[in-house]
């Protein structure tokens, strides 16, 4: 049988304020362990909620940005449940009126675009930190993280493919990063990854029973555990047997899921609305204000990319992969508009390739946009070649003299000949001292041609403007 | 000194007739002699107080004092009180020094009022008798065979002993009010959202209010004027000028229209109760108020969809409680559910775990909608029908409870007769709506009776001017029991 897997994700993206959601301590990571958690944090008697106001611009600027509805007004709900790194023993999250409703995000694999439909986004409250080594029997709590500000952003069950999943991850995670929401630090927990995963014979409507596998911390993990998962349940229903609803954890160790409660043990989790919270109102003005902060989305980014400079999908995507790149690309392509594809080609390849070899981001790339757009400007118009252009670019990279592109040509006497007469003067000795390939080429052997060509670079030391030099033999040769 | 108003003590530390910490000490001195007896208080700190009276007196001398300065008030157990032990009368507590101030504390505090010590309470407020405490029931000063309300009790106590002259308190569903009418004095529950919350331990967020509790209207209105304000801290507090609570006191009442709800004077309320109220009515109209007969056609409903609602957001307010980071912690146990179990099952009492139980079945997967919600809708229904009456009337009047102070133990096993002493209460709080009890009289076995008024949003000083009004033609304000 052909079997179709389905998948939801559940992204909890750490958002960027100064201050917890309700309290005034700090979010700063890797603190020592309970020195950022206030009375509020560790929920002493008597202590009450503040909403941050930062955290629910935030989250508007996100629903903006996915073209969703913002709920007003939207109401803060308690989660209860008790575990010791959960202070209140419940949890301040949003249940009916979440912030965000709908929306939705382009995504595109190969050359396929598709639309993701977003269920929602909520803030919520993050909770400590439970420690379990370094204790002899006993856990230790630490309770900085209690508070962090977090938004849960859920999406329909709209994916088929590990690959379409990851491809909605990296989407999302470059968007909250783009708008200035989240850092996006995986590593750190900022941006965390539970997926929804059930199978379904091909062409059937109705869901599978579906496994949510949590503890999702790269996109690598959850490429993998989803493709693990989804060949578990494939596996289990081929043999006769069915899927038990349930949590499951993704162990990166092992590249396996393995179960981690039940639907039977689920929590009765009581929602209710939360009476220390006022209901939260988004007046239309605060919308607009939040509006304008929006910088140019990625998509539309894209879709300029693709109809004003003549890039395809995949450039404009790969360049729209972080604010940082979009920003150097449009920095670049600003000094030189006619050559789009070029600026595109240098930044995705070398300048990519370098960052790549060196582990360094965009941001700190020792080339400016302008000194590549001053190298690419060259290119353009022939003063060097391709190839000499990459010589420069390591001058460039090394700044050495100043980063001044021309004085890197002239200092390395990169300097193509253009000069028609000299380039003849190259063709004719060329032509007289291989007498046999001239013959070949005569003889229809369209090979010699390429050789003498190569002969004059040679003789040039490949400072020749080859298009000339193709002119100029051909010119020779058909006997002008 | 004993029966002094708060005004007349500040004119005595104002003429140096007396110091803060003489009179200080002389109310720690009547603490000490009554309270074996009474158990008005959990803890009481004669250094602590004598610090602060010390504190007042230098402010007294700089010519820095206000209405309160130097005058010691004692604090209901539910306040968070730094270097205080401050239990909520719960074992679970039992062990809690807060390290910071609630507002009204701080309030007082930067009064220069003398924290004269914490008074015992039902634990986490629930109670209206005041024998849910587990530092044990607080007697009735009038009656040391009976209750004195709850669940400010230690405070009613307190005050009527005259241990104090003025406390604090915190009101639910009454317990500000049926307390104070239990005890003879004087109390108020100010709308929703004017006193701060912060630091005030909660039992029912919703509808939890911090009030005072004095011997009189003008002594309820100068403890406002400190106790009120926004606090940024607490989410519910409202943003809105400050205001003198005691402006209107001395108003004529010609022309006010007094609303008495047909469902007030239906059957529950006792005769001896009903004969003292009817006899405050009728100075009332000699005071020159008009009286309406008013509707709340809802108000029955209040009890029931208080107990839907205040264990609800109790059963998860009480979750903190769990032995992890503070409080108390069961001795010994096999694992971490056997600790929760265990610290819980030892830390809560009866009541406390009682409610906790409806809480959590009301809000649970399956009744939250058949309970919760409903509760909720009915809810606004109560408060509509206060809306409609007070266009026709400007403030309530009726019994602040069924009947006089009951005995010790005589409701204890039966918590729905418990739960009714608040059927008059509970509606205003339901709404959000002030309301306060004065002593109007006594009734069997010469017990108090308490008159219960309640006003419109933001009407308290219209409120304490009727009381004040009242207090000024009658004595009753200024009786005092047989200690």
């Amino acid at each position: 049988m052909q079997w179709e897997i389905v998948i939801g994700l559940e992204i909890h993206a750490q958002l960027s304020t100064q201050s917890k959601i309700f309290s005034g301590a700090s979010i700063a990571y890797g603190a020592m362990p309970n020195t950022q958690a206030c009375i509020v944090d560790l929920a002493l008697p008597g202590v009450l909620p503040v909403l941050n106001q930062g955290a629910v611009e935030r989250a508007v600027k996100f629903g903006l940005a996915i073209g969703a509805k913002i709920n007003s007004p939207s109401i803060f709900a308690r989660k209860n449940y008790f575990y010791p790194d959960l202070p209140k023993g419940y949890q301040i999250s949003q249940y009916e009126f979440p912030i965000v409703e709908g929306g939705n995000i382009r995504i595109q694999t190969g050359e396929t675009e598709k639309d993701i439909r977003l269920t929602r986004a909520h803030l919520e409250e993050d909770a400590g930190k439970s420690l379990h080594e370094d204790f002899h029997g006993m856990s230790g709590i630490d309770l900085n993280r209690a508070g962090t500000p977090l938004l849960e952003i859920v999406s329909e069950p709209d994916m088929r493919s590990s690959a379409e999943a990851v491809a909605y991850a990296k989407i999302l995670h470059a968007l909250v990063r783009w708008i200035g929401i989240c850092d996006g630090n995986m590593q750190e927990g900022s941006f965390r990854c539970d997926a929804n995963v059930s199978v379904r014979p091909h062409g059937s409507e109705a869901f599978g029973k579906r496994c949510e596998i949590k503890n999702l911390n790269s996109f690598r993990f959850l490429e993998k555990a989803i493709e693990f998962e989804a060949e578990r349940q494939i596996e289990i229903l081929e043999d006769g047997g069915s899927v038990r609803q349930e949590t499951r954890l993704y162990d990166a160790n092992k590249g396996e899921t393995r179960t981690m409660r039940s639907k039977e043990d689920a929590n009765d989790y009581r929602y209710f609305p939360d009476p220390d919270l006022l209901p939260v109102e988004i007046k239309p003005d605060w919308i607009a204000r939040l509006q304008e902060t929006l910088p140019e989305l990625p998509q539309a980014r894209r879709e300029r990319y693709v109809s004003d400079f003549g890039l395809s999908a995949y450039d404009a995507s790969v360049l729209t992969g972080s604010r940082e790149l979009s920003e150097y690309f449009e920095a670049t392509v600003k000094q030189l508009p006619a050559q789009a594809k070029l600026c595109a080609n240098w930044i995705m390849g070398e300048i990519s390739a370098r960052l790549n070899k060196t582990d360094m981001d965009i941001a700190a790339c020792p080339v400016a946009p302008e000194a590549l757009a001053a190298l690419l400007s060259r290119i353009d118009d022939g003063t060097i070649s391709g190839k000499a252009a990459k010589t420069v670019f390591d001058g460039l990279w090394q700044g050495e003299m100043d980063q001044q592109v021309d004085a890197i040509i002239d200092a390395k006497g990169l300097k193509q000949i253009s000069d028609d007469s000299a380039i003849e003067q190259q063709v004719d000795a060329a032509l007289a001292a291989n007498a046999q390939l001239v013959a070949d080429f005569r003889g229809g052997k369209e090979k010699a041609f390429n050789a003498l060509v190569g002969k004059v670079m040679k003789a040039t030391q490949g400072k020749a403007n080859p298009a000339q030099v193709n002119a100029a033999l051909r010119k020779k040769l058909s006997g002008q | 000194m004993l029966n002094d108003s708060l005004k007349q003590l500040a004119k005595r530390l104002a003429g140096k007739e007396v110091s803060s910490v003489e009179l200080t000490a002389e109310f720690l001195g009547r603490i000490n002699q009554l309270n074996p007896a009474y158990n008005a208080f959990i803890t009481v700190d004669a250094e602590k107080s004598l610090e602060q009276a010390r504190a007042a007196d230098r402010k007294i001398a700089a010519g820095e004092a206000g209405p309160l300065t130097g005058i010691p008030i004692a604090q209901k157990d539910i306040f968070c009180t730094q270097g205080w032990l401050t239990t909520c009368g719960s074992r679970m507590l039992s062990n809690f020094v807060s390290p910071y101030d609630a507002g009204v504390i701080e309030r007082f505090n930067a009064a220069g009022a003398v924290n004269a010590g914490k008074t015992n309470m039902d634990e986490f407020a629930m109670g209206s008798s005041n024998e849910n405490s587990f530092y044990g029931p607080v007697r009735n000063p009038w009656d040391i065979n009976a209750v004195p309300g709850g669940s400010s009790g230690g405070s009613a106590c307190a005050v009527a002993a005259r241990m104090t002259p003025a406390a604090t308190g915190t009101d639910t569903g009454g317990s500000i009010r049926q307390p104070a009418a239990l005890c003879g004095i004087s109390g108020i529950k100010p709308t929703y959202g004017t006193v701060s919350r912060y630091g005030m331990i909660a039992f029912a967020s919703s509808l939890d209010q911090g009030g005072p509790m004095a011997k009189s209207a003008e002594d309820l209105a100068l403890m406002l004027n400190v106790m009120t304000g926004f606090d940024a801290r607490d989410s519910t507090s409202l943003q809105r000028e400050a205001e003198d609570y005691a402006r209107d006191l001395e108003k004529p009442l010609a022309g006010l229209r007094i609303g008495l709800p047909q469902e007030y004077f239906a059957e529950g309320m006792h005769a001896d109760v009903a004969r003292a109220i009817e006899q405050a009515l009728d100075e009332f109209r000699r005071l020159g108020a008009e009286m309406r007969e008013v509707s709340l056609p809802n108000s029955p409903l209040s009890i029931p969809v208080y107990y839907v609602l205040a264990p609800a957001e109790a059963s998860s307010n009480l979750s903190r409680f769990d032995g992890v980071r503070y409080g108390y912690r069961a001795e010994s146990y096999q694992d971490l559910q056997d600790m929760y179990r265990k610290t819980r099952a030892e830390g809560f009492g009866t009541e406390v775990k009682r409610r906790i139980l409806i809480g959590t079945y009301v809000l649970s997967h399956g009744y939250y909608d058949a309970y919760y919600i409903q509760a909720q809708k009915v809810r606004r229904l109560i408060a509509q029908d206060f809306t409609r009456a007070f266009t026709q009337c400007d403030v309530i009047m009726g019994p602040t409870a069924p009947s006089v102070a009951f005995d010790l133990g005589e409701k204890s096993s039966d918590p729905v007769q418990m739960y009714l002493s608040d059927i008059y209460t509970s509606a205003a709080s339901l709404a959000g709506l002030p309301g306060m009890s004065i002593p109007v009289g006594f009734g069997e076995k010469n017990r108090p009776v308490g008159l219960h008024i309640i006003g419109n949003y933001f009407a308290e000083a219209r409120m304490l001017n009727a009381a004040y009004q009242y207090q000024q033609a009658t004595d009753w304000h200024r009786r005092m029991p047989d200690v």
